[in-house]
């Protein structure tokens, strides 16, 4: 299973704790989490990609394994211990202050 | 005893107050929504339990939330609101061509007849119609493609459709007004358009009374005359007496014609109701003494309302949407600050009392009167 972990509106919206368990068949990219993210909780569609587009939204970065996985191409293999599961695929948002 | 439901839609959450029919003890729930920019609520006028919210955030874009018991539980509709066809451009802050791109939804309009039906006005402009209870929405796309669309310009607050007013008389007629591109109106349920700007004067504009360009703050209407529409655009109140074919300046002896909101009485079609604005470049009221303005002759004759208002050192604004008014036979007004206050007046206006404080800004307000 692969470990992705929300920031903390998506949680809220998703009625989910922080870490959320999803499985993926084949390669384990970055589309192919989202895939799986989405259809496991379809309110999370349209927040994290954009309609239409599947374009990453703006505010949003992809970590995992202490490196920026934001830019890779949405169908390159993620780092091993994304897809063993050991690492998380972290999902967050600007940090935003006052 | 009647009762009473304030929805307020703030920049960190939505809240619901309710009150008995005498509107002085309030019980206040939320937020709903924490965090989130909840730009509207309404409810369905069909099922008054039935009530939707557009929630958004520049993070996670917009969610669309429905609750069928009164906002006690809520649960996300669908989000995806999909421009129709090629999607040209409009123009930019600049004057360049700028791409339309959806936003967030601005404004929420239940159907008169059916709860399963609501209207969507989004940011960048655009009419959206949903007929399952907000699970898919559909672009009414006549309106963004009118001959006029490329010419749109956004407001400081982005080019949005704020505005979504249904004749009561079912006859297919709906109007919207759009910032900063005018008002609109269609007689076939949204399937043609045609600007209803005749009328309008806007010193900002290289022709200042072209077509469209004019930024119109906010439309009202009497269901009891829905020929009868009051405008309160940038700067300028305005009335038609014809469903928007002529527009003539009913701003008379306001200390000023900036402002947003724009309402009038439950029971009296021409008492309306504004709060003037200082100018479009402070966005506070005039001398820091919050006062709404009434008219009992539909214009022109206004009279200020300040009994329980702060009338000094106040420094808020009252947003477009942030008006609303009761159906009892009191007439309840109602409305909401960017300093986080909702104030009612259970008498039309004559006594004013906060009924909520501290909250996050005041975006919209919208009330339900209940039996």
């Amino acid at each position: 299973m692969i470990r992705v972990v929300l920031p903390a509106h998506l949680q809220t919206l998703a009625r989910v704790p922080p870490e959320v368990q999803v499985h993926v068949d084949g390669i384990v990219t970055t589309r192919a989490i989202l895939d799986a993210l989405e259809r496991r909780y379809p309110v999370l569609q349209g927040t994290i990609r954009e309609h239409g587009t599947l374009k990453r939204r703006a505010y949003l970065r992809f970590f995992g394994c202490a490196e920026d996985l934001s830019f890779k191409a949405p169908d390159a293999p993620l780092p091993e211990p994304i897809a063993r599961g050991s690492e998380p695929f972290i999902v967050l948002g600007a940090l935003s202050g006052g | 005893m009647s009762k009473v439901r304030v929805l307020a839609g703030t920049r960190k959450g939505a809240f619901v107050l309710e009150s008995d029919g005498k509107r002085t003890h309030w019980h206040v729930s939320g937020p709903f929504f924490g965090g989130w920019e909840v730009y509207h609520v309404k409810g369905s006028p069909v099922h008054p339990n039935r009530l939707y919210a557009s929630q958004s955030s520049s993070w996670f874009g917009q969610v669309l939330q429905r609750s069928d018991d009164g906002g006690k539980t809520w649960e996300a509709m669908g989000n995806k609101f999909a421009y129709a066809g090629d999607t040209g451009t409009h123009q930019w802050y600049d004057g360049t061509p700028h791409p339309w791109e959806f936003k967030r939804v601005w404004h929420l309009e239940p159907s008169l007849t059916d709860a399963d039906t609501v209207y969507a006005g989004v940011e960048d402009a655009a009419l959206f119609k949903s007929v399952d209870g907000g699970k898919e929405w559909n672009e009414l796309p006549a309106l963004r493609t009118h001959s006029t669309g490329a010419k749109w310009a956004p407001g400081a607050g982005g080019l949005c459709l704020h505005t979504i007013l249904l004749d009561p008389r079912a006859n297919g007629r709906i109007y919207t007004a759009i910032s900063a591109a005018g008002a609109f109106r269609s007689d076939d349920e949204g399937v043609s358009w045609h600007p209803i700007t005749k009328g309008l004067h806007s010193n900002y504009m290289p022709d200042p009374t072209a077509e469209v360009g004019h930024c119109v703050h906010k439309l009202a209407m009497h269901p009891s005359n829905p020929d009868v529409l009051f405008m309160q655009k940038h700067w300028d109140v305005l009335r038609s007496d014809n469903g928007g074919e002529l527009w003539t300046e009913v701003s008379g002896n306001l200390p000023s014609d900036f402002g947003f909101v724009i309402d009038v009485h439950a029971h009296e079609p021409e008492t309306i109701y504004v709060v003037p604005i200082k100018s479009d470049s402070e966005h506070y009221p005039p001398d820091g003494a919050l006062r709404v303005y009434r008219s009992r002759s539909g214009g022109n004759e206004w009279e200020a309302l300040t009994a329980g208002l702060p009338q000094k050192h106040c420094y808020v604004n009252v947003l477009r949407d942030a008006m609303a008014v009761d159906t009892l036979h009191d007439c309840g007004i109602y409305f909401g600050t960017t300093g986080g206050q909702i104030f009612c007046s259970p008498d039309g206006g004559d006594r004013w009392q906060a009924i909520a404080e501290h909250l996050p800004a005041v975006v919209s307000v919208e009330v339900q009167t209940l039996p």
